[in-house]
C-alpha cells in the first residue's frame, strides 16, 4: 500500500486526557511523518498573575495544573522569596519538600494507570488508581484538598503537621512501597507489558540532549539531570538520594525510571519526618515586594519546571513567565514517533506524561505572506494588535464598563 | 521468570475481597478534619479591616457595613476556590472553615450566601436578603 | 403441528428471546466479573439491557460520504447469522431438529461472517479511523481463524464425524475421552478470544488508539445490534466449545441438561473473562507472529495425537 493516509490524533481523542493535537500520516501501520500542534489549552495565566497581587497569585498559579500544583506554586513563590530575600524557616521547608514527594507518588502512579490504559491494560489502571487513593487521602489529611494543595504561603507554609500524622504517613508508606515492589515485579516479568513497551518510542542520549528533553524522558536515555541533585531547592540538600537513570532510551526505559523514582521517594519521605525541625513554619512578610527579578527550577514530577518573576515594588508581579516540563518534552515527540507503528502513538505521547493544561503560553509569530517575512511580537505588539483587530471591527473596548 | 497473567493471583484474590469502591451517596467516606469545605463568617468578630476582600483570588467574599461597627458578609459559593486564604488572613478569626463539601443546587440564587449580623440596624445601604 | 413446534423453537427456546435474554446476562456477567476482579463494584444486572434501550433511543447519524443501504444492512447480516449459528448447537444431546452431518463446518463458517460485516461496515463508513479498523480486523482474521478451525477439528477427527450431535455421542460412548483434546481446548481457547476481539486481540477495536475502529460512525440502533451480535457471538462461540470439549452430563432429563450445559457455558466465559483481565493488548504484527508460531503448531500438535490415538484406541 503506498497511499498515504494522515489521521488526527486530537485534539480530541481517547488517548489524549487533554487536548492536543498530533496528525499523522501513516502508510498502512508504519508512521511516515508526524507534527504536533499546541494551544488548545491556552488560559492567559501569565496576563492574569500580573493583575492580582501576590497572595491571590499563589491561589492563581497552583491552578495551571492539576497533577503538577504543588510544584508550581512552590516555584513561583520560591523565586518571589529569593527577590524580597526573605528567610524562611526550616521546618517550613521540610514541610514543603514532604508535600512535594507525595505529590510526586501520586503523579507516578496517576502515570502507570494511563499507561495501562493506553495499552488496553486496564487491571493496571484500576490498582494503581487505588493504591494512589491512599496518597490522596494523605495529602487530605494534611493539607485539606485532594488536588491544588494550597499548602503555600509568602514565608513558609500555612498548616502545620503533627506527630500523628507523621505516624499515619509513615504507615501508608510502608503499603505503598509494598504496592510498589509488585508493580516492578509485574512491570519487568509480563510479557505483553515487554512486548508493548520495550522498542518503542526510542530517543537516543544526543537526541534527548539537542532536543532538551528534562525530566524521567531524559533520564531514561542516561541523561543525568535532576534538579533536586544539581541546584538543591528546599530541604533536598540535607536528604540523601540517588537519581535513577537508565539505558533502555525508550518507553521501558521511563517506566523503570518512574517506578525507580517511587522507591526513591519513599526513602526521601522517610528522611524528611526523620529530620524534621522544629520551629515556626512561616515568616511575617510585606506585602510589597521590592525590585528584582528571580528565575527559580524545581523538579516537578515531569521534569524541569522554571518560573521567572519580575517585581516592581509594588504589590502585583510585573511579569511571570512559566515554562513547563512538557513543553520541552514535546519536541521530542515527533522524533520517537519516527519509523514506528500507529500503535505505538498513544503509549509515546503518554510516556513523556503529557500535561498540556501547563504547556499552553504563547509567543506569536506573524508571518507576512506577501513578502514573505515573519516576524516575533512583544508583549504591546501583541496587546496593540488584538485592540487594532476589534476596533476595525467596531468594538472599541475603552468604552465597555469595568475594563481598565 | 517471564510468563505472562502474573497479574491472575492478584487478580483472583481481588474477587474475594471487598470492593474498594466507596457507594456514595449511600456510604459516606469520613471527612478529614482540615478539609476546606464552605466558609462560615461571624459577625461578632468582625472589624471591617477588609483584608479577605483583598486578599481573596476569585473575588467571592464581600463586606458591607451594616450599622455603626457592625458588619454582615456576602459570599458567592459558585466563585469561591475555598482555598481559606481570607480565613489566615482575618486578624480577629471571624472568618472559620467547615468541612461541608456538599454544596451542589440547581438554582444558582442559591449559592449566594448571605451571612447576617443579628445587630443590625435597618440600614437602606445593606443588602437585599437572600436566602442562604 | 411440526410448522407450530419449529416457531416455537425458532422464536422462543432455544430461539432468539432465549437467546436474547441468555447474552444479555452474559454481558451482565462478564463485566461483574471483570470489575470484581480489579476490586471494583460492576454494573448492576439490569445494566446491558438498559444499554441496548438506551442506543435505541438515540439518533442514527449517517456520514454522508457513507453508502447509506450497506450502513444499515451489516448489523442485520451480523446479527442474523449469529443467531443462526446457534440453531446448530444441541442445547442437549436428543435434539435432533436443525443438525446435519457438517454443521460443524457451518457452524464455523457463520461465525466468520460477523467479522466480514465488521469490516464491511467500517469500509462504508468512509471514517478514517473506521477504514484503519476494518483494515486491522481483516489482518487479524488471517490470525485467529485457521487455529480456530484446526482447534474444533481436533475432536471431530477422534470422533470421526462432522457433526456436532455425532461428536456428542460419541464422547457420550466413551466417557473419559474428552480431556485427551486438552491441548486444543487451549488452542480454541485463545483463538476464541481472537474472533470475538477482546483484549489482548481488540486491535480492531483500540479504544484508545481508533477511537472505535469500524463501529466509530455507528450510533443508534444500528449500534444497538451490533453489540447485541457481539454479545450474541460471545455465548454462540462458547456454546460451541463447550459441545465440543466438554461433553459429559448428557443423559439427565432435558431440563437438568439444558441447566448443565449453561453451566459449562458459563465456565467458558469465566475463562475468557479471566484472560481479558490478567494481559495487555498486543500489536497486530505481534499477534500474527504469536498465533502463527504457537497456536498452529499446537493444533497440529493435538491433531497428530488425535489420529494417533484414534488407531490405537478404537481398533
Amino acid at each position: 500500500m503506498t497511499n498515504k493516509v494522515t489521521i488526527p490524533i486530537g485534539p480530541q481523542h481517547p488517548a489524549l486526557k487533554e487536548p492536543e493535537s498530533f496528525s499523522i500520516t501513516l502508510e498502512g501501520e508504519n508512521i511516515v511523518h508526524s507534527s504536533v500542534r499546541l494551544g488548545y489549552n491556552h488560559r492567559g495565566i501569565e496576563k492574569a498573575a500580573e493583575q492580582r497581587t501576590y497572595i491571590q497569585d499563589i491561589y492563581l498559579i497552583e491552578r495551571v495544573c492539576g497533577i503538577c500544583s504543588h510544584s508550581h506554586s512552590t516555584c513561583f513563590i520560591q523565586a518571589v522569596e529569593e527577590i524580597g530575600k526573605f528567610e524562611v524557616p526550616k521546618r517550613a521547608l521540610y514541610i514543603r519538600t514532604l508535600i512535594g514527594e507525595l505529590e510526586r507518588l501520586h503523579s507516578h502512579l496517576l502515570w502507570l494507570g494511563v499507561a495501562g490504559h493506553e495499552i488496553g491494560f486496564d487491571t493496571l489502571l484500576m490498582y494503581t488508581w487505588r493504591d494512589r487513593e491512599i496518597v490522596m487521602d494523605l495529602l487530605q489529611m494534611l493539607t485539606g484538598n485532594r488536588v491544588n494543595y494550597g499548602i503555600n504561603t509568602i514565608g513558609g507554609v500555612r498548616r502545620d503537621i503533627t506527630a500523628e500524622h507523621v505516624k499515619q504517613i509513615l504507615k501508608d508508606v510502608d503499603t505503598l512501597e509494598e504496592r510498589t515492589k509488585y508493580y516492578i515485579k509485574l512491570g519487568t516479568q509480563e510479557v505483553t507489558l515487554a512486548q508493548r513497551l520495550s522498542g518503542v518510542g526510542t530517543l537516543s542520549h544526543d537526541d534527548a540532549v539537542k532536543l532538551g528533553a528534562v525530566g524521567p524522558t531524559a533520564r531514561a536515555s542516561s541523561v543525568d539531570r535532576d534538579i533536586r541533585r544539581d541546584d538543591p531547592y528546599a530541604s533536598y540538600a540535607d536528604v540523601k538520594f540517588n537519581v535513577v537513570t537508565d539505558n533502555h532510551n525508550d518507553v521501558y526505559g521511563r517506566t523503570l525510571v518512574r517506578l525507580g523514582e517511587l522507591m526513591v521517594s519513599y526513602s526521601i519521605i522517610r528522611q524528611i519526618l526523620d529530620k524534621l525541625p522544629e520551629g515556626p513554619v512561616s515568616v511575617r512578610v510585606p506585602r510589597k515586594i521590592p525590585v528584582g527579578e528571580a528565575l527559580s527550577r524545581y523538579e516537578a514530577p515531569r521534569g524541569e519546571d522554571v518560573h521567572y518573576v519580575k517585581a516592581n515594588g509594588t504589590d502585583k508581579p510585573e511579569r511571570v513567565k512559566l515554562r513547563a516540563p512538557t513543553l520541552a518534552n514535546v519536541q521530542a515527540v515527533s522524533k520517537m514517533l519516527e519509523d514506528g507503528h500507529l500503535a505505538d502513538v498513544p503509549i509515546v505521547i503518554a510516556a513523556i506524561d503529557p500535561c498540556f493544561s501547563c504547556t499552553d503560553r504563547i509567543t506569536v509569530t506573524v508571518n507576512n505572506r506577501a513578502s514573505g517575512s515573519s516576524q516575533v511580537m512583544d508583549w504591546e505588539g501583541l496587546r496593540r494588535m488584538g485592540i487594532e483587530h476589534y476596533r476595525k471591527r467596531g468594538i472599541d473596548f475603552r468604552n465597555i464598563k469595568g475594563i481598565k | 521468570m517471564r510468563f505472562s497473567g502474573r497479574v491472575i493471583f492478584e487478580a483472583l484474590g481481588s474477587l474475594f475481597k471487598k470492593p474498594n469502591t466507596v457507594l456514595y451517596p449511600a456510604q459516606k467516606v469520613p471527612k478529614a478534619p482540615r478539609l476546606r469545605g464552605r466558609i462560615v463568617f461571624d459577625a461578632s468578630k468582625c472589624i471591617g479591616c477588609m483584608m479577605c476582600v483583598k486578599d481573596c483570588p476569585a473575588r467571592a467574599i464581600a463586606i458591607n457595613k451594616v450599622g455603626d461597627k457592625q458588619f454582615d458578609c456576602v459570599m458567592h459559593l459558585e466563585r469561591c476556590v475555598y482555598c481559606g486564604q481570607c480565613a489566615d488572613s482575618c486578624m480577629k478569626k471571624a472568618l472559620e472553615v467547615t468541612p461541608e463539601f456538599e454544596l451542589a443546587q440547581l438554582d444558582k440564587s442559591k449559592l449566594t450566601v448571605h451571612y447576617k449580623n443579628p445587630n443590625e440596624q435597618n440600614n437602606p445601604q445593606s443588602e437585599p436578603e437572600i436566602k442562604a | 403441528m411440526a410448522f407450530l413446534n419449529m416457531l416455537y423453537h425458532v422464536l422462543f427456546f432455544p430461539g432468539i428471546i432465549f437467546l436474547f435474554a441468555v447474552s444479555t446476562f452474559a454481558e451482565y456477567y462478564d463485566r461483574k466479573l471483570y470489575a470484581r476482579l480489579q476490586n471494583r463494584v460492576g454494573p448492576p444486572w439490569f445494566q446491558p439491557l438498559a444499554d441496548f434501550i438506551k442506543l435505541l433511543g438515540k439518533e442514527e447519524i449517517i456520514p454522508s460520504k457513507a453508502d447509506a443501504a450497506m450502513f444499515k444492512l451489516m448489523p442485520i447480516i451480523a446479527l442474523t447469522s449469529v443467531i443462526t449459528a446457534f440453531f446448530l448447537i444441541p442445547p442437549w444431546s436428543r435434539f435432533t431438529h436443525f443438525s446435519f452431518e457438517g454443521d460443524l463446518i457451518a457452524i464455523v463458517y457463520l461465525l466468520t461472517i460477523p467479522t466480514f460485516t465488521y469490516f464491511l461496515a467500517g469500509w462504508y463508513s468512509t471514517s478514517l479511523y473506521a477504514m484503519i479498523g476494518s483494515a486491522r480486523s481483516l489482518f487479524q482474521l488471517f490470525a485467529y481463524e485457521i487455529p480456530l478451525f484446526l482447534g474444533v477439528l481436533a475432536p471431530a477427527v477422534l470422533a470421526n464425524t462432522w457433526s456436532i450431535n455425532g461428536i456428542m455421542r460419541f464422547y457420550n460412548h466413551h466417557p473419559g475421552y474428552w480431556p485427551l483434546n486438552i491441548i486444543a481446548f487451549v488452542v480454541t481457547l485463545i483463538a476464541l478470544q481472537g474472533k470475538l476481539e477482546r483484549v489482548p486481540f481488540d486491535i480492531a477495536e483500540a479504544e484508545t488508539e481508533i477511537v472505535a475502529g469500524p463501529f466509530t460512525e455507528y450510533s443508534g440502533k444500528l449500534l444497538a445490534f451490533f453489540r447485541l451480535a457481539i454479545d450474541i457471538e460471545m455465548v454462540v462461540g462458547s456454546a460451541l466449545l463447550s459441545a465440543v470439549f466438554l461433553p459429559f452430563w448428557l443423559n439427565l432429563s432435558p431440563l437438568l441438561t439444558v441447566i448443565a450445559s449453561l453451566i459449562k457455558i458459563f465456565f467458558i466465559i469465566t475463562l475468557l473473562c479471566v484472560l481479558r483481565t490478567i494481559v495487555a493488548r498486543i500489536k497486530i504484527n505481534q499477534m500474527i507472529s504469536f498465533c502463527w508460531n504457537y497456536l498452529v503448531p499446537a493444533a497440529f500438535l493435538q491433531i497428530l495425537i488425535n489420529l494417533v490415538l484414534k488407531e490405537a484406541l478404537l481398533k
